[in-house]
């Protein structure tokens, strides 16, 4: 590569991996892939210390993250491999037998980028908060970041860890939200509201900040303030607002392309919507 | 150490007596002094799991999980990252059911370094009934592919197993309980994970036990011994995986084989035993366990016998063993 592409024209490449990745396997979950690729782009490019060509288990001297929501694999996969993590071209076996890119992410198969499996929610802010105070017993002075679904807070264990980090003071930690209003059945606010999200990261003794999930200039703000927010004794929650299905008009904002795949003609029409200077894997 | 089968029964009675989750306290405490690496965790039963010392000792590494077992899992998961040792301690009906799914995908999925403690196995916790008295851990543990499955028998072979546990690297299920039990092993013997201890050696029938059952068992062989019938007993402590090469050599030279455990039949120790002989030695088999029912309040003895898990019990299934080999009815 001559020159670094520009943050957003990774962000556009990501998402036409996502749709390609999800078509090619006739399944997966393009929506909140969509929807969380802006974010990870720029946790990946531009906010985290990483080695991704000595990659680790332990990651030690690194920032970590940790996907939560393992069904939005899609986004995490493109992202580490234009990151550098593995061949972009293993993309092409994503859900595929003897692939190391598994529906949901998993360590077996020794994916470089990945530290636990997810998939069954409510289980990486655990997770999460205890590599964040592995870190701190380690005497290393680096972050720990997590992605949830906003459905997802719907589990208990979430609150369980909410007040662990409190608690514990995990002060290393960084969590955001997808806080695109969607889940399976339908909108979160019929299916089990959440009410005052905010409110209940507050009560549970966070520091709580909002921000766009689609603004690079706001998400650039949001980890400036996250970071200045922590080592301060307290974890901090970044509530994002996405759009599930972001980049893609007909899959935008309806949880009906939570886990479904397009068909040959809405590939060639999301391929159309997203044009970028990188190449295809 | 004594010999168990000879040895007059005053001297039998004079054995000290501790509780396995002493042994699991002391040796974490140790651990701890050993490797600066192991951390623990516990979800408000320090006292009863013993770990006092542990976080006495290392104020920074013990974290109080409070009463959110799912979410201790997880974050002992998160310490591995970074090469922590992390030990959980809980009930063990806590240390399971309540946690399965965060155990198979953050742990053993994820082929996490994760040592589970468990303590207050089986029946004999007693008092407190059937719905601490968890009789199917076992069996959920050992079908956890990359997992370990231990049960230890006295103070001793609990704090050396933890030594062992610590070392070991990859998820550990670890079995224990709450009663004052013999000390029938000795401090220096080293705890080897997947090799059975023979307890005694013998020609008519192997008994196979672990836990709190090696002490009833010891005290069925002796009953046996009275009436001439002479018993290898087998402490397979390690119930995945499974010392086959010393099941396949006792029952090649017995004939017939009985299992004991303070689990439910279906999951437990027996079922491993007859696996493994149905794939390579078949052997006739008697099931001294839980057969398919909950437990209730009662002393630790008192459970143990009602449940058909005393030293008669034992015995009469070792005859039965031994009858069904000769071709004489059971």
């Amino acid at each position: 590569m001559s020159s670094s592409p520009s943050l957003s024209d990774v962000c556009t490449q990501v998402r036409r991996d996502i749709v390609r990745m999800v078509h090619g396997a006739s399944s997966g979950h393009p929506g909140g892939s969509l929807g969380c690729t802006d974010f990870l782009v720029k946790l990946y490019f531009e906010e985290m210390t990483i080695d991704p060509a000595n990659w680790s288990m332990d990651g030690r001297g690194e920032d970590l993250f940790f996907l939560s929501n393992g069904h939005i694999s899609p986004v995490w996969y493109s992202v580490l491999s234009r990151r550098g993590y593995f061949p972009v071209e293993e993309l092409a076996t994503f859900r595929k037998l003897n692939s190391r890119l598994q529906g949901h992410p998993a360590t077996e198969e020794g994916l470089p980028g990945i530290r636990v499996a997810s998939g069954s929610l409510g289980q990486g802010l655990s997770v999460a908060c205890g590599a964040a105070q592995a870190k701190k017993l380690n005497g290393e002075d680096r972050w720990v970041y997590s992605l949830h679904g906003d459905g997802e807070l719907q589990e208990g264990q979430i609150w369980e860890a909410a007040l662990y980090a409190s608690h514990h003071k995990v002060d290393n930690l960084i969590s955001f939200v997808d806080w695109n209003g969607q889940q399976i059945d339908g909108s979160v606010e019929d299916v089990m509201s959440l009410g005052d999200l905010g409110a209940k990261w507050a009560a549970f003794g966070w520091t709580v900040l909002e921000c766009s999930g689609h603004d690079l200039t706001d998400l650039d703000r949001a980890f400036q303030k996250a970071r200045a927010a922590g080592g301060q004794g307290k974890p901090v929650v970044v509530l994002m607002r996405t759009d599930m299905g972001r980049g893609v008009d007909f899959m935008e904002g309806t949880h009906k392309w939570h886990g479904v795949a397009p068909n040959d003609d809405q590939l060639a029409s999301a391929l159309e919507q997203l044009t970028s200077p990188l190449a295809d894997y | 150490m004594l010999d168990f089968l000879t040895a007059p029964q005053s001297e039998l009675d004079a054995l000290d007596r501790k509780d396995t989750r002493s042994g699991f306290g002391q040796g974490l405490l140790e651990v701890g002094h050993a490797q600066n690496n192991v951390v623990a965790l516990c979800a408000d039963l320090t006292g009863s799991l013993k770990m006092n010392a542990f976080r006495d000792a290392f104020p920074n590494r013990f974290k109080q999980a409070g009463i959110a077992e799912a979410n201790m899992i997880g974050v002992a998961a998160g310490m591995t990252i970074g090469g922590l040792v992390p030990f959980t301690g809980t009930f063990a009906n806590f240390s399971t059911g309540r946690v399965y799914d965060q155990i198979r995908q953050s742990v053993a999925y994820s082929e996490k370094n994760v040592k589970i403690c468990a303590s207050h196995c089986g029946l004999t916790l007693g008092e407190d009934g059937a719905t601490h008295q968890i009789l199917e851990d076992v069996g959920m543990m050992k079908m956890l592919p990359n997992m370990t499955v231990i049960h230890t028998c006295d103070y001793e072979q609990t704090r050396n197993a933890t030594h062992a546990v610590a070392a070991h690297h990859g998820p550990v299920y670890f079995r224990f309980g709450r009663p004052k039990v013999p000390v029938i092993t000795a401090a220096d013997e080293p705890f080897v994970i997947g090799k059975a201890r023979r307890v005694m050696t013998g020609s008519d029938v192997t008994l196979v036990t672990n836990g709190h059952i090696v002490w009833n068992s010891i005290l069925a062989a002796r009953e046996l011994a009275s009436d001439g019938i002479s018993v290898d007993l087998i402490d397979m402590h390690t119930i995945k995986p499974l010392d086959e090469a010393a099941l396949i050599e006792s029952v090649s030279r017995t004939g017939c084989v009985v299992s004991a455990e303070e689990h439910q039949r279906f999951g437990g120790l027996g079922e491993s035993v007859a696996a493994c002989l149905a794939a390579h030695q078949p052997t006739p088999q008697r099931f001294v366990a839980v057969e398919d029912s909950f437990g209730e309040s009662g002393t630790p003895a008192q459970l143990l016998e009602k449940y058909g898990l005393g030293p008669s019990a034992i015995a009469k299934a070792c005859r039965e063993a031994i009858a069904v080999k000769q071709g004489l009815p059971a």
